[in-house]
């Protein structure tokens, strides 16, 4: 079973990440933005978002989400960062999980884009993952962790 | 200036922390080189030809004199003894030890300093305008509002990996001093119809591969909307910019792509859920900022009779006379002047300063200029705020240590880039193509004659050394191998904001300082009275300095 972080902890699940190639989402496996919008029925529905999706496609329907995964391909390609966002922003409150090949120096940005659980596909990467995963840090900027900027608290 | 409080100096701290873990982690290989890069980028560490390239933060320009020391004494100890001001006011060192680097960033930061975003796909550097605070010509003092953008743009967690760098200016006086029109974004403060101060936003402009003047995707914005505004236009880009192909990353691209009406649609739609949230500014955090940007304690004098002495001394003795001239520029407050400190000596790299030259640098700000200093993007440096009475002292002082050239806004004040001396990315050398173009006009009154002159030369086509925007532009290429020189003509940074137009065919290093001459040449066979060089371009085009320069010679 796949290794991720979430909630602070090293844990594991059962979901295997988007074919994007088959029509039908196979069994255990994320489907695709294409996928998850032929499904029928989409409450209690998880998708794996790729970089160029158009998340306005998903915006609709939040409410029925329970796992939104964003696939980062690359860990230079930053689109995910601001899917993240945009999610949380318009009221996504299921899990945002961060999938693929990003580092654990980027965790704090994710967390502050609003993830909450992380998966990588080195799994070699978990610990120093986690470790980063629990550091707090002082800000400038709001952000989906903290919805007030410093100027806002500052005493 | 900005003074950090206890939540400034935290957040430099960590990153300090957190770079000494990486660097370690790399070092000992659980970090491949593709990995750490973008990570040491966005310290301001780059890899260079010979040594790592460790890029420092000054924002907006703005020094103090312990930052001066602190710098003198890393140059001296960590590098060989010289630093390099850079086209975005920053500092560069040229050979620093990247085992060193985390050192170097715990010294920078006992004095509020750091090497944050200097590099990689992020947010530079604000730049604004070098007399900031002091210019006649100024509607407001740009600078809290760069404060603001620095503090907004530090270490968003959203923007950190565009898909390529995004530079930022500011301009808030009549004259444009900061090029906005050649920036990501460019920011304008200016009135609407009924008066009020606000913001006109640019966006798309830039250099490099493919130079384009920036286009206005707002007419005027409410002063508390700017971060907001700012967080739209980013991320419009960071999810619709092209990352296929670097050449093609930067948001220009997209702006010409999407075209310019389509683009501030999506910038609106973005901006539709963030206006009015709890980024929007509030009147204490825009006091705040404009509490660290006060005037400082001018003593009040009599300026009529300050001006006259001055012009006396100047009289009685002309070297000096012509320095004030030349390097000198009126100041808001009666009795004082702002100087600018050429760091364009013959024989020196442009922009170089050494790590006494600094110390001397930081004795001068706190005798003579309230402890402060500017770095200017034309790689020079400014003491903003010098009494009139002072200026003789300061000039002799000045002349000692090799930093009176008196060539501000003049041909031989050369903006270049380090080149292909120390850059990876460079094809061709730009340092000894500016020595040889100043050691060629030595002669400053013919310099003087030929009046304001820009010359920017860039080693390559990120245009480090902003060629497209100067009067003359110089470019290095690559011609199978051989370093080449392809001049443009006609660029121009300020309001009427213009690329150069390429003359011709490129030419080899040696020659290019007779090109220059004649393309110099020929503006004064056809200059008209007071005629500037760019005056007279826009007037007869570029079809007689064309004919001159590749005129078969008998």
């Amino acid at each position: 079973m796949p290794k991720l972080i979430k909630d602070g902890d090293i844990t594991e699940d059962n979901w295997l990440p988007a074919d994007t190639d088959a029509e039908a989402p196979p069994a255990g496996h994320l489907p695709s933005l294409a996928q998850w919008q032929a499904l029928p029925d989409k409450s209690g529905s998880a998708l794996q978002l790729e970089p160029g999706d158009d998340v306005s496609n998903v915006l609709p329907s939040l409410d029925q989400l329970v796992l939104v995964a964003v696939h980062f391909p690359v860990f230079t390609d930053g689109r995910g960062f601001s899917y993240g966002r945009e999610l949380r922003e318009r009221g996504y409150r299921g899990e945002l999980r961060a999938l693929g090949y990003f580092l654990p120096d980027q965790i704090h940005y994710l967390q502050r884009c609003g993830f909450d659980a992380f998966q990588f596909s080195d799994e070699a990467r978990l610990e120093e993952g986690l470790r980063q995963a629990n550091l707090s840090a002082e800000h400038y900027q709001a952000a989906i962790d903290e919805p007030l900027p410093l100027f806002r608290r500052r005493v | 200036m900005y003074l950090y409080d206890q939540y400034d100096q935290r957040i430099v701290d960590e990153r300090v922390n957190q770079f000494r873990q990486q660097t370690t982690r790399y070092l000992e290989g659980e970090l491949s080189d593709a990995e750490f890069l973008p990570l040491r980028l966005q310290n301001g560490l780059y890899v260079q030809r010979l040594a790592p390239m460790l890029r420092i933060a000054v924002p907006y320009g703005m020094l103090n004199s312990a930052q001066l020391r602190k710098l003198a004494h890393i140059t001296r100890h960590y590098d060989k003894g010289y630093a390099h001001v850079s086209t975005r006011q920053n500092i560069q060192l040229n050979w620093p030890q990247l085992e060193e680097v985390p050192d170097i960033l715990e010294e920078l930061a006992s004095v509020q300093m750091h090497a944050i975003q200097t590099s990689g796909n992020c947010i530079r550097n604000t730049t604004t305008d070098q007399f900031a605070g002091v210019a006649a010509d100024e509607r407001e003092d740009p600078r809290p509002w760069c404060e603001l953008i620095r503090q907004w743009s530090t270490f968003h967690p959203e923007f950190a990996f565009l898909p390529r760098k995004f530079k930022i200016a500011v301009c808030a006086s009549e004259e444009d001093r900061a090029a906005i029109h050649a920036h990501d974004i460019g920011v304008e403060l200016l009135a609407n119809a009924a008066g009020e101060y606000g913001f006109r936003v640019l966006a798309g402009g830039g250099l490099g591969r493919t130079p384009v003047i920036g286009a206005v995707v707002c007419d005027w914005l409410e002063k508390k909307h700017l971060l907001t505004y700012l967080e739209a236009i980013l991320r419009v880009y960071n999810q619709h910019g092209r990352r296929d192909n670097k050449y093609k990353a930067r948001i220009k691209i997209l702006v010409k792509a999407m075209g310019v009406d389509a683009f501030r649609e999506a910038v609106e739609r973005e901006w539709e859920i963030l206006r009015d949230g709890p980024s929007t500014l509030t009147e204490e955090a825009i006091a705040r900022s404009k509490s660290f940007f006060t005037a400082p304690a001018y003593a009040t004098l009599d300026g009529e009779a300050s001006a006259q002495s001055l012009q006396a001394r100047c009289a009685a003795e002309p070297i000096f006379g012509n320095w004030v001239l030349r390097n000198t520029k009126a100041h808001r407050v009666p009795g004082y002047r702002a100087v600018t400190i050429s760091l364009k000596a013959t024989g020196f790299a442009p922009g170089d300063v050494t790590d006494q030259q600094l110390e001397l640098l930081a004795d001068m700000a706190d005798g003579f200029s309230f402890g402060e200093l500017r770095t200017t993007h034309q790689q020079n440096m400014v003491l903003a705020d010098v009494e009139e009475s002072a200026l003789y002292t300061l000039w002799q002082q000045l002349q000692a240590a090799g930093l009176a050239t008196a060539n501000i806004g003049y041909l031989t004040d050369i903006i270049c880039c380090p080149g292909g001396d120390y850059c990876s990315l460079a094809n061709a050398k730009s340092l000894p193509v500016a020595e040889a173009i100043q050691v060629r006009f030595e002669d400053f009154d013919y310099l003087y004659d030929l009046g304001p002159l820009e010359l920017n030369i860039s080693g390559c086509m990120n245009a480090c050394g902003h060629h497209h925007i100067g009067h003359i532009g110089i470019l290095g290429v690559d011609k199978k191998g051989a370093e080449f020189y392809q001049i443009s003509l006609g660029g121009s940074q300020s309001k009427d904001a213009a690329i150069g137009k390429i003359l011709g065919p490129s030419f080899s290093q040696e020659d290019v300082p007779e090109i220059v001459e004649k393309i110099l040449a020929t503006y004064v066979a056809l200059r008209e009275e007071e005629e500037t060089f760019l005056q007279t371009y826009n007037r007869v085009g570029i079809a007689p300095f064309k004919e001159q320069v590749y005129a078969k010679t008998h």
